[in-house]
């Protein structure tokens, strides 16, 4: 009994010993050396994973498919999946986790600007890369950032001009969340809708906080400032949660798209995802991307997203689009720069272009944004939106406004010899305003 | 589908006398101009749309409201108009004029002729235009306000005629009122002109002030100063009477922001007034509830969708059930071991909070869910110058009867007796043969069971998400401290309150520093009175 306990126990050992070198000897070829680490920045808790969840997944589908067509450089690509639970400060650590720990050769992530601001610095000190998806104020350009969202000038102002021309609208109500990107995009739209001979008094600028749920005066306000004769439409930069119960109670005062169209900018397919949109059919959407778009990427997409998520159900929308186009450009430029150092990429990534789904090729342009076109859609009874006006050509992104006075002088151009991101061109200097 | 399909049967039927004849010699002439709907582009349509309203033929009635429901399609392979209504994976196909069936089609041969807002202001003008004849007075009310808002000079010599024959009194008015909408903007005399104004005045709405305002400003269509007089003294009376119609207004929006506020808080006067726990978990026993409204709903989607409004009411127990013993279990496991320690209370309901979220979010994802207003909760009605909606309205109601039933449960039955005993001296209650453990725990259940009656009440107007009760927890403890901890009352009149207050500034300061401005009140209120508006006084409060 002694005996064969002590027998049993020196069998074990022996095992394990085995079990050890064995271990290490498969665990050789998997190493990080033969992987491409990509990092994934999104939040998976707290009030913005309701936004951000979507994103993550959709980046380990491309993963997933780029592996299957053989990797990158002949080495797979591995995900590193952290999640900064809408935690701005807990975005700069996590980037810098993902970064110096994790060594990932390019981070995909963050939705909000604040977020976007609170890694910003990390990124520039430890020279890495981080491709932002969503639409933003602009009033920005990092040599170690790619912005593959809208700058203003190619959702809210297309939008306007939409709204101008094609429905006879004379009287805006700029109506948003209390926030960065809904005040830089207002202003820009004050001061563009002022340019084109909009009297002060036809404009009505609202404010609401995160989260808004009582809108019963503010859109009876709306009702009120639409009577004043003159054609009223509402562009809206209102985030998030507060877009539904102010869609309901649109509804519910029976403000219908014929009489005062709403257009958003945060809207989207997944939003609506959530809302009965039956009181809302018409009215409208500014984005580069919208799920019904036909065309055969987008069917394909389509089709790989439903697969993936294994719910023919799921709906697309555009910062996933956003993340599709910068992936690409992502593979095209290790490819072509033949390794995935920060700073051969970075520069080899200005000028790539790759398909989007909506029927073209957007580029990489020399200030970090890209060229897109700019859709404008209505709401359909299916939550859905339907394509109404398209832009002709494709919109350059234009990082610094030319409707703000501190920003109007300044341009972006991170190619060789100028390689700044606020140059001013009255001064002649680098480094007019901000980062 | 199913009911627009009836509804459209019955506007046929409704236009059958007339329409019969018209169908026989008409459909021929029709039928070019159906086909021209489906020609390509918005314009087109639009263009085919107005030639067809142009020849003033009942006829055209049913197709033009085929159009607006989105049923017509082009059948692909000969370019022909068809209304298409889904059977089965296909389409069934009948003739947009005759009615007359047209076999089915794959959902891939036929495209739906799509509208854009533009067409959807025509559609409706031209469905005013056509229909105000019809021998239903409701729809011939509605035509005469589709005519009132398109203003649409074309529809004069029909609103005339239909005038003169016109006997209901109600359509009567709204005919006066659209014809007087349609000579104002148009270039009538100005004799009819100030005649209309007048009118309008009369009416004194939103949409009116609206007309009078442009006749008032008006430089294009060349009106005559006397009849932009009477308009700007029409303008100031109507802007007069709004004025107070708003007050009104801001009144009964205080009034319902007043009631969730009530609904949010009331949960938690119980836990945190009477018990004195502090639970930031409370929240998350609203965002239960009103995930199981949603499961409620889904279940009736699922097996009884003919039920679906009473839904709700069903939802009410079951969100009452569900929060309650989840407020139990929270309770027994953890609240009952922290009695007199409030940091640690807060420091665990909060964890809690967080935790619950997070277990909400991975069952049923991140996302919103969508709750449905069961019809008799939607839409509006006009009160004189208010509009009050329904849902609001309910809210109200229940919001009150909630208060009612919860005190009537405090004064009157047993178990609020010794939930009473157990708050005001506990050991006594002990020595009196009540078992305060059981008691503690049921009172915890009822006050987290009413916070799930509130998740129904909100799942109707805000977000189904994880972070729903985030955005009520700070608002419940800002009107329990308000109006007296320990006083249900208190929480009534607090709630009233703060939410007239929120109203009445937020058209000033806005909402964000409306906000901030209520805040600052509550700061320097609770310094002047600490116990709130209603404070208890004796034994418990020294407790």
């Amino acid at each position: 009994m002694f005996k064969s306990g002590f027998k049993t126990g020196r069998t074990l050992a022996a095992a394990a010993g085995l079990a050890v070198t064995f271990a290490a000897g498969f665990a050789a070829p998997a190493s990080a050396q033969d992987t491409i680490k990509v990092g994934i920045l999104h939040s998976l808790s707290g009030t913005m994973a309701i936004s951000e969840t979507t994103l993550k997944d959709v980046m380990l589908m491309l993963i997933e498919e780029q592996n299957k067509k053989g990797g990158v450089l002949g080495r797979k690509l591995e995900p590193v999946v952290v999640d900064p639970a809408s935690n701005w400060p807990l975005f700069a650590e996590k980037a810098r986790e993902l970064v110096t720990k994790d060594k990932v050769a390019a981070v995909f992530g963050c939705w909000t600007s604040v977020s976007r601001k609170s890694v910003l610095p990390v990124f520039e000190e430890l020279n890495s890369i981080l491709f932002y998806p969503v639409q933003y104020e602009g009033e920005e350009s990092s040599r170690n950032v790619f912005y593959t969202g809208a700058a203003p000038n190619q959702q809210a102002i297309p939008a306007v001009d939409y709204l101008a021309e094609k429905e006879g609208v004379k009287r805006w109500v700029l109506a948003g969340t209390d926030y960065v990107y809904p005040r830089t995009t207002n202003k820009i739209l004050e001061t563009y809708l002022k340019s084109k001979g909009v009297k002060a008094e036809d404009i009505l600028i609202n404010y609401t906080p995160f989260g808004h749920s009582d809108w019963q005066n503010i859109v009876a306000d709306i009702k009120k400032f639409g009577s004043a004769g003159k054609k009223t439409a509402v562009v809206s930069t209102i985030n998030g949660d507060a877009n539904v119960p102010f869609y309901k109670e649109l509804g519910n005062q029976g403000i219908k798209a014929q009489d005062i169209p709403v257009v958003a900018f945060s809207v989207g397919e997944e939003e609506l995802a959530g809302i009965d949109t039956k009181p809302l059919v018409g009215h409208l959407a500014a984005w580069n991307y919208f799920m019904s778009v036909n065309t055969p990427e987008n069917a394909d997409f389509i089709k790989k997203w439903q697969t993936f998520t294994k719910n023919d159900k799921r709906v697309t929308n555009d910062p996933m689009e956003a993340h599709y186009i910068g992936f690409n450009m992502w593979v095209k430029a290790v490819e072509k720069a033949g390794t995935t150092d920060s700073n051969a990429v970075i520069d080899s990534l200005v000028g790539v272009s790759v398909p989007n789904l909506t029927g073209g090729y957007s580029a990489m342009l020399p200030n970090h944004h890209i060229t897109k076109p700019v859709l404008i859609g209505e709401v359909q009874e299916n939550g859905q939106f339907e394509t109404v006006s398209k832009t002709p050509g494709l919109v350059v992104g234009d990082e610094w406004s030319d409707f703000l006075p501190d920003s109007k002088d300044l341009i972006s151009d991170w190619r060789a010899p100028m390689s700044c991101g606020n140059f001013n061109v009255k001064t002649g200097k680098c480094g007019g305003k901000g980062s | 589908m199913h009911r627009a399909l009836c509804w459209l049967l019955a506007a046929f039927l409704a236009l059958a006398a007339p329409a019969a004849f018209a169908a026989d010699q008409g459909a021929a002439d029709l039928a070019p101009l159906v086909r021209g709907l489906g020609a390509g582009s918005y314009a087109d349509t639009e263009k085919a749309l107005s030639a067809l309203a142009g020849t003033g033929d009942p006829a055209a009635v049913p197709v033009i409201e085929a159009l607006q429901a989105g049923d017509l399609h082009v059948r692909k392979a000969d370019g022909a108009v068809v209304v298409a209504k889904r059977a089965g994976s296909g389409f069934a196909l009948t003739d947009p004029l005759t009615g007359a069936a047209l076999g089915e089609a794959d959902r891939n041969a036929v495209e739906k002729i799509r509208i854009n807002n533009a067409l959807r202001r025509t559609i409706s003008a031209t469905l005013g235009a056509l229909t105000l004849m019809s021998p239903d007075a409701n729809t011939r009310r509605q035509a005469a306000e589709a005519v009132f808002k398109s203003r649409d000079a074309n529809a004069l010599d029909a609103l005339n005629t239909a005038l003169a024959k016109e006997t209901d009194e109600r359509v009567r008015r709204a005919m006066t009122q659209a014809r007087a909408a349609v000579l104002l903007a148009g270039d009538a005399a100005d004799a009819d002109k100030v005649a209309a104004v007048a009118v309008l005045q009369e009416r004194g709405d939103q949409d009116a002030l609206a007309l009078l305002n442009g006749a008032a400003n008006s430089v294009s269509n060349g009106g005559s100063d006397a009849v932009k007089d009477a308009a700007k003294k029409a303008v100031a009376s109507v802007e007069q009477r709004l004025a107070l119609w708003g007050a009104a207004q801001n009144l009964w929006y205080g009034l319902s922001l007043g009631s969730v506020l009530l609904l949010a808080a009331i949960g938690l006067a119980v836990t945190f007034g009477v018990m004195g726990v502090i639970n930031m978990a409370h929240g998350e026993m609203v965002m239960i509830g009103a995930y199981a409204t949603f499961l409620v709903q889904e279940a009736f989607r699922q097996w009884a969708p003919g039920l679906f409004d009473f839904s709700i009411l069903v939802a009410l127990p079951v969100a009452f059930l569900v929060s309650g013993a989840v407020g139990v279990a929270i309770e027994r496991s953890v609240i009952r071991w922290l009695y007199g320690r409030p940091l640690e209370t807060l420091l665990a309901t909060w964890g809690l909070s967080l935790a619950l979220q997070q277990a909400v979010r991975s069952i049923f994802g991140p996302t919103n869910r969508e709750v449905g207003a069961p019809s008799w909760m939607s839409g509006a009605f006009e009160l004189g110058g208010l509009t009050i909606t329904y849902g609001r309205l309910w809210i109200v109601v229940f919001a009150f009867l909630v208060f009612g039933a919860l005190l009537v449960a405090l004064r009157k039955t047993w178990f609020g007796l010794s939930i009473r005993a157990v708050t005001q001296n506990r050991s006594m209650a002990n020595a009196m043969g009540i078992r305060t453990a059981r008691v503690d725990a049921l009172t915890f259940g009822l006050g987290s069971g009413i916070a799930g009656l509130a998740g129904v009440a909100l799942s109707q107007i805000d977000n189904v998400s994880p972070n729903l009760g985030q955005g009520y927890i700070i608002d419940s403890f800002m009107v329990v401290v308000f109006g007296g901890v320990g006083n249900l009352w208190g929480t009534l009149v607090g709630a009233l309150a703060l939410g007239g207050v929120n109203k009445f500034l937020e058209p000033y300061a806005g909402a964000v520093l409306g906000k901030i401005l209520v805040l600052i009140f509550i700061i320097l209120f609770i310094q002047r009175r600490p116990r709130g508006l209603f404070a208890l006084k004796g034994r418990a409060v020294e407790a």
